[in-house]
C-alpha cells in the first residue's frame, strides 16, 4: 500500500505537476495560434517570439519594481510585470498588423504567403528581443519557491519520496485556469466574442451581419497579446527565459493546436495537455515509479526511460503526424483540412 | 409611375474584371411586396441581385433605396440602411448556435432586440425550441430559416433571399413561402431569385423574367404566369 | 534596357560585390562568400524548385542540409573497424528490428480489418518491437561508443582507402548525390504524410523534420559523432599544406610574385569553386530544362490552379511528392558540398528555422518561380549575410559616435551588433514581399 502511494507520489512529483504546468504554458500558446488561425486565417509562425517578447517586457518590468523595492512578497513580482508585459506586446502586435499584415489581408494573399510573411516577422521580432536584453538567460523569479518542498512533504506524510510543488508552477497553472475561464467567458457571453466567433466562422455573413472585421482582428490581437505574454512569461518563470526557446517551443505549440483542431480554443487546451502528458511521460525514466510497483525480481534493469530527453520534441512531431495521417482536422473539429 | 421603393436601374457590370455578366438590367420593388427574378440557369439572376446589394461593381445604371442613391455604398453600408441578405450557401454560422445567430443578426443594432427576436421565434416555432443548439447541426429548412430569422433580425426594410428554398424538400419549400408571405404582411419588401419560377411567381406581386443578364419579361406575377410565352419558354408548358 | 541586359546587369552588381569585398577585405573572405554563394545558389534551386514551381512551403531545409552533411560523412571518413567489431552490427540489427516494427505496423493498418482487435495488434506490434529495437540498438550503441571515445566513438563511412583515407578525395564528390538520396527519402516520407493537405501543415511538418533530423546528427554519438563533431573530411581538392611544399607551385607563385601560403589557399578555394560551379551549372541546366519542359509547365498550372489541375485528372498530390523530394534532394546534395567544404561535420551549427530562412529569403529577393533569380538571390543574400554584421557594427559606431566611451547604451548598442543579421534578413523579406513580391528576376 505505502509502494504504491510512495509511486505515486514520484508519478506526481516528476510527471503529474511538471506536466500539468508544461501542458497550462503549451495551452496558453496554442490557444493565442489557435485563434489567429480562426480569424486571421493564417498559422503564425511568430508566435514563439511573441511570447518571448511579452516575456522580455515583464522581465524588464520586473527587475524595476525589484529595484524600486516592490515585491509581492511570497509570490513572484513577475506578476506585476505581466500586465505591461500585455500591454507592451499588444502594442507590438498591433503595430505588426498595421504596417505587415493588414496590407495582404485587404489583398486577399494565399494563406501561405502570410506564413511566410509571419516567419519574416519572427526574425525580426526576434532580433528585436536579443538586441533589447541579450541571448543569454535572465533569472526574474523570486518570491517563496516552493508551495510545499519534498522535505516537507516528506516530515508532513511520512513516505519516502518526497512530493515538490513549486510556487511558479502553481501560478501557471491559477493562472492558465483563470487566463481560460475569462477567455471563455469572453467568446461565449459577450458581444464582441460572439462576433468574433461568427467571423471565425463565416467571414462573409459576419460582414453581412454589419460585424466590423478591422475591430475583430484588433480585438484578436490584443487577446492574443494577452495570451502570449502571459505564456511566455510564465515559462520564463517556470523554466528560465532565453530568447531562442521560445523557437523551440513554435513545434510543441503548433502540435497541440493542430492536434486538438486548428481554429478550435478547446481542442488547443486539450491539445496542449496530450503533448505535455505525453512528452514529460515518455521521456522520464519511469524506473523510479516502476520500483514501487512490481515484485523485485520483475523490477527493470533499465531507466525505462522511453526516449531520451532530446529527442523531446520527437514526441509532439509523431503525435503530430499520426493526427495528421488519422484525423487531419485534430481531435476536436477544427476548421479545414 | 411613383419612384419604387429599392430599384437597381440600368445596371451593367460584373465580378471584378472579367466580363459584364448584367447588362442594362433592371429591377424594383415596390413596399411591402414581393417581388421575384426569375430564369434560366445563367442568367445573371443571383448577380442582379448581389449588384443590388453592392456586392459586385456595377459600372453604368444605379440602385436607389427610398429615393437615395446607395449606388456607392458597401454591403455593410447597405445593412444599415435597412437592407438584408439572405446568400444561397453557408447563411448561417454553424458553429453558433440559433440564438447566436439571430443575436448577430441584430449586431448593429443598438436598442433592445428582445421584440425582433420574439417575432422571429413566433414566424419559426421551431427555432424556438431550438435555440440552444448550433446551427449546424439543424436539417437544410430548419437552417434556411435560421438564416431568414437572422436577415430579419436587422429589421430590415428589405429582405433580398438568394435561392431560399434551394435543396429543401416540397413541403419544407411551400412552408417557407408561406413564411416569406407572413414577411411581407408586415410591410418588409421582399425581392428573391427562384428556380421554382412557378411557385415563386404565384406569390409575386412583381416578377422578372432575366435571360443573358437582361430584363426579357416585366410583368405581375399573375401576369407573367397566364403569359403563354413565358409559360412556354420558361415555366416548361 | 531588355529584361535579360537588366538581370545581365544584376549578376554583374553581384560579382562587384564580391570583387570588392576581395579589395577592400581579402580575398579569402571573398572566395569564401564565392564558395558558399555558389552553395546557397544550389539550396535556393532546390527551396526554388518547391516553391516557384509548385507553391511547396518547405520550412526544414536545414533538415535536408544537415542529411547532406551526414552522407558527407558516413561517405567519405574510413570506416572505424573496431566499432563495427564491438557493437556495429548490433546497431544495425537493432536498426532492421526498428524498421520491422513500423512495416508490420503500416501492414497491419493497410491490411487488417478496422475494429478493436486490429487496434491492438498495432499497439502491442509497436511496443514488443520497440523494445526488440531498444535492446538491440542501446547495447550496440554503448559499444560503439565506448571504442575510442576521443577521437571516433562512431562507426565510420564507407571509404575503404585504409590508411590512405585521405587521398581518396574523390569519395567526398561521391558523397554529394547520396546526400540527395538521403534528403529524398526523408522527403518522401514527410511528403507521403503531409501533402494533400493545407499549405501550413506541410510547413509546421517539414519544421518538426528538421528538428528531428538535427537532434539525431547531434544526439547520435554512434552515427557521426553528435556535438563532438567529425573533422577531417578527406577534400576532393589538394591541400594547401601539400601545395605550399610542391616546388613547382612555390616557384610558379613567386615567379607572379606572390606569397606561397596565401597563393595556397587562394587556389584551393578556386579549386573548390571549380567543383561546385559545375555542380552548379548541371543543376541549373536541369531547373531551366524542367520548367520548360510539360511536366515544369504541369506543374505551374497546379501551383496556379490546383482545382481546375485536379478537375483535368492530373494527380496533384503525386506530382507535388515528386517537386518535394527533388527539391530536398538537391538541398541534400548542397549540404552534402558544405560539409566537404568545411571538411567537417559540426551538428551544433545547423540552427533549425534560422538556415532555413536564408534559404527562403535567397530564393524570395531573387525571384521565386525564376532559376536564375534563385541563383543570384543565392549570392546576393549570402553576401549580405556575412556583411551585414560589420556594417551594422560600422553603423552603430556611427550613430554612438557622440557617447562617452563608456556610455551604458553605447555599450549595449555595440553588444548587440551581433543580433542584426537576423532582425536585417526578416526586414529584407517583408519588404521584398510587400513591395516587389516577383522579387528581382521575376517568373516570365
Amino acid at each position: 500500500m505505502i509502494d504504491i502511494l510512495n509511486a505515486m507520489v514520484v508519478l506526481s512529483n516528476y510527471v503529474l505537476i511538471p506536466a500539468i504546468a508544461y501542458g497550462s504554458q503549451l495551452a496558453l500558446g496554442a490557444l493565442g495560434v489557435t485563434l489567429i488561425y480562426g480569424i486571421l486565417r493564417f498559422s503564425n509562425f511568430a508566435h514563439g517570439d511573441t511570447m518571448a517578447f511579452g516575456a522580455m517586457v515583464t522581465i524588464l518590468f520586473t527587475w524595476l519594481f525589484q529595484s524600486w523595492g516592490i515585491t509581492l512578497g511570497f509570490l513572484p513580482t513577475a506578476l506585476l510585470g505581466i500586465p505591461f508585459g500585455i500591454i507592451a506586446t499588444a502594442a507590438l502586435l498591433l503595430a505588426t498588423d498595421k504596417l505587415v499584415y493588414q496590407f495582404y489581408r485587404r489583398q486577399k494573399a494565399d494563406p501561405v504567403i502570410l506564413v511566410i510573411v509571419s516567419m519574416g516577422v519572427m526574425f525580426v521580432m526576434n532580433g528585436l528581443v536579443r538586441f533589447i536584453i541579450g541571448p543569454n538567460d535572465q533569472r526574474f523569479s523570486d518570491g517563496e519557491r516552493f508551495i510545499i518542498s519534498a522535505r516537507e512533504f516528506k516530515t508532513l506524510t511520512g513516505l519516502k519520496e518526497g512530493l515538490a510543488f513549486k510556487t511558479t508552477q502553481g501560478i501557471t497553472i491559477v493562472t492558465a485556469i483563470i487566463l481560460v475561464l475569462v477567455l471563455f467567458w469572453f467568446l461565449n457571453r459577450t458581444r464582441t466574442g460572439k462576433s468574433m466567433r461568427a467571423f471565425s466562422d463565416n467571414e462573409d455573413l459576419a460582414l453581412l451581419s454589419g460585424i466590423n472585421p478591422d475591430k475583430v482582428v484588433m480585438v484578436t490581437w490584443i487577446i492574443v497579446a494577452g495570451l502570449a505574454a502571459t505564456a511566455g512569461a510564465l515559462y520564463g518563470l517556470d523554466k528560465s527565459f532565453k530568447p531562442f526557446i521560445f523557437l523551440q517551443l513554435l513545434l510543441p505549440i503548433f502540435a497541440s493546436a493542430i492536434v486538438g483542431g486548428l481554429g478550435n480554443p478547446i481542442g488547443a487546451i486539450a491539445g496542449g495537455f496530450v503533448i505535455a502528458f505525453s512528452e514529460v511521460l515518455i521521456t522520464y525514466p519511469l524506473k523510479k515509479v516502476l520500483k514501487y510497483l512490481m515484485p523485485e525480481q520483475l523490477e527493470p534493469s533499465g531507466l525505462v526511460q522511453l526516449l531520451s530527453t532530446d529527442y523531446k520534441f520527437a514526441v509532439s512531431f509523431t503525435i503530430l503526424i499520426i493526427v495528421l495521417l488519422f484525423r487531419p482536422t485534430g481531435l476536436f473539429k477544427g476548421k479545414s483540412v | 409611375m411613383s419612384e419604387p421603393f429599392l430599384i437597381g436601374e440600368g445596371m451593367t457590370g460584373g465580378y471584378g474584371t472579367g466580363a459584364d455578366i448584367l447588362h442594362d438590367c433592371t429591377v424594383a420593388i415596390d413596399a411591402g411586396q414581393i417581388a421575384v427574378i426569375v430564369g434560366p440557369n445563367g442568367a445573371g439572376k443571383s448577380t442582379a441581385m448581389k449588384a443590388i446589394f453592392g456586392m459586385l461593381e456595377i459600372h453604368r445604371g444605379f440602385v436607389r433605396l427610398d429615393g437615395e442613391d446607395i449606388s456607392a455604398l458597401s454591403p455593410q453600408d447597405r445593412v444599415a440602411k435597412g437592407m438584408a441578405f439572405v446568400p444561397q450557401t453557408a447563411n448561417v454560422f454553424t458553429s453558433l448556435t440559433v440564438e447566436e445567430n439571430l443575436e448577430m443578426g441584430a449586431f448593429l443594432r443598438r436598442d433592445d432586440i428582445a421584440v425582433t427576436m420574439r417575432q422571429v421565434y413566433e414566424l419559426f416555432p421551431i427555432l424556438s425550441e431550438k435555440r440552444k443548439q448550433a446551427a449546424g447541426e439543424l436539417s437544410g429548412g430548419q437552417r434556411q430559416q435560421v438564416a431568414v430569422g437572422r436577415a430579419l433580425m436587422t429589421k430590415p426594410k428589405v429582405l433580398m433571399l438568394d435561392e431560399p428554398t434551394a435543396g429543401v424538400s416540397p413541403i419544407v419549400m411551400d412552408e417557407l413561402f408561406d413564411r416569406i408571405i407572413e414577411v411581407a404582411k408586415t410591410g418588409i419588401s421582399i425581392l428573391m431569385v427562384e428556380q421554382n419560377a412557378r411557385q415563386a411567381l404565384s406569390i409575386a406581386d412583381k416578377g422578372y423574367v432575366l435571360v443573358q443578364g437582361t430584363n426579357r419579361f416585366t410583368d405581375t406575377g399573375a401576369a407573367l404566369l397566364a403569359d403563354p410565352e413565358v409559360r412556354k419558354s420558361f415555366l416548361g408548358g | 534596357m531588355t529584361t535579360s541586359m537588366k538581370n545581365i546587369g544584376l549578376f554583374f552588381v553581384v560579382a562587384c560585390l564580391i570583387a570588392g569585398t576581395g579589395f577592400i577585405q581579402s580575398w579569402n573572405t571573398a572566395l569564401f562568400i564565392l564558395n558558399m554563394g555558389l552553395i546557397s545558389a544550389i539550396m535556393s534551386l532546390g527551396v526554388n524548385l518547391q516553391w516557384g514551381f509548385a507553391g511547396l512551403f518547405n520550412v526544414g531545409v536545414v533538415g535536408f542540409v544537415a542529411l547532406g552533411g551526414l552522407a558527407a560523412v558516413l561517405v567519405s571518413m574510413p570506416p572505424t573497424t573496431d566499432a563495427w567489431a564491438a557493437g556495429g552490427f548490433q546497431v544495425i540489427v537493432g536498426l532492421i528490428f526498428g524498421a520491422a516494427t513500423v512495416i508490420a505496423a503500416i501492414f497491419i493498418q493497410a491490411r487488417m480489418v478496422a475494429g478493436k482487435i486490429k487496434v491492438f495488434t498495432t499497439i502491442s506490434v509497436l511496443i514488443v518491437g520497440f523494445f526488440i529495437f531498444r535492446y538491440f540498438f542501446d547495447g550496440g550503441v554503448e559499444a560503439v561508443e565506448a571504442v575510442n571515445p576521443a577521437g571516433t566513438g562512431y562507426l565510420g563511412g564507407l571509404n575503404f582507402g585504409g590508411e590512405n583515407y585521405k587521398s581518396w578525395g574523390f569519395m567526398a564528390v561521391v558523397s554529394w548525390p547520396v546526400g540527395g538520396v538521403l534528403a529524398a527519402g526523408a522527403a518522401w516520407l514527410i511528403g507521403k504524410t503531409a501533402l494533400g493537405l493545407r499549405s501550413d501543415y506541410l510547413a509546421i511538418a517539414t519544421l518538426g523534420i528538421s528538428e528531428i533530423i538535427i537532434a539525431v546528427v547531434k544526439f547520435e554519438d554512434w552515427l557521426a559523432r553528435g556535438v563532438k563533431n567529425v573533422s577531417g573530411l578527406p577534400r576532393p581538392v589538394p591541400y594547401e599544406i601539400d601545395l605550399q611544399e610542391s616546388p613547382s607551385f612555390s616557384e610558379w607563385v613567386y615567379s607572379i610574385g606572390g606569397d606561397p601560403v596565401t597563393a595556397s589557399s587562394i587556389v584551393v578555394k578556386l579549386s573548390y569553386a571549380g567543383l561546385f560551379t559545375a555542380v552548379l551549372i548541371i543543376i541549373l541546366t536541369l531547373a531551366q530544362l524542367a520548367l520548360s519542359s510539360p511536366w515544369g509547365r504541369m506543374m505551374r498550372a497546379i501551383r496556379d490552379n490546383e482545382y481546375a489541375a485536379a478537375a483535368m485528372g492530373k494527380n496533384v498530390t503525386a506530382r507535388h511528392l515528386q517537386v518535394f523530394v527533388l527539391g530536398s534532394a538537391i538541398c541534400g546534395v548542397a549540404g552534402a558540398m558544405m560539409t566537404t567544404l568545411d571538411s567537417q561535420l559540426t551538428p551544433g551549427s545547423y540552427q533549425p528555422l534560422r538556415f532555413t530562412f536564408l534559404i527562403w529569403v535567397m530564393v524570395i529577393v531573387g525571384g521565386s518561380g525564376n532559376n536564375f533569380g534563385a541563383v543570384l538571390g543565392g549570392f546576393l543574400i549570402f553576401f549580405l549575410w556575412v556583411q551585414v554584421e560589420p556594417i551594422g557594427a560600422m553603423l552603430m559606431q556611427a550613430v554612438t559616435a557622440g557617447m562617452a566611451e563608456e556610455n551604458a547604451i553605447r555599450l549595449h548598442l555595440l553588444g548587440s551588433v551581433a543580433h542584426m543579421r537576423l532582425l536585417t534578413m526578416g526586414l529584407i523579406l517583408i519588404l521584398v514581399l510587400r513591395f516587389s513580391p516577383r522579387g528581382l528576376i521575376p517568373e516570365k
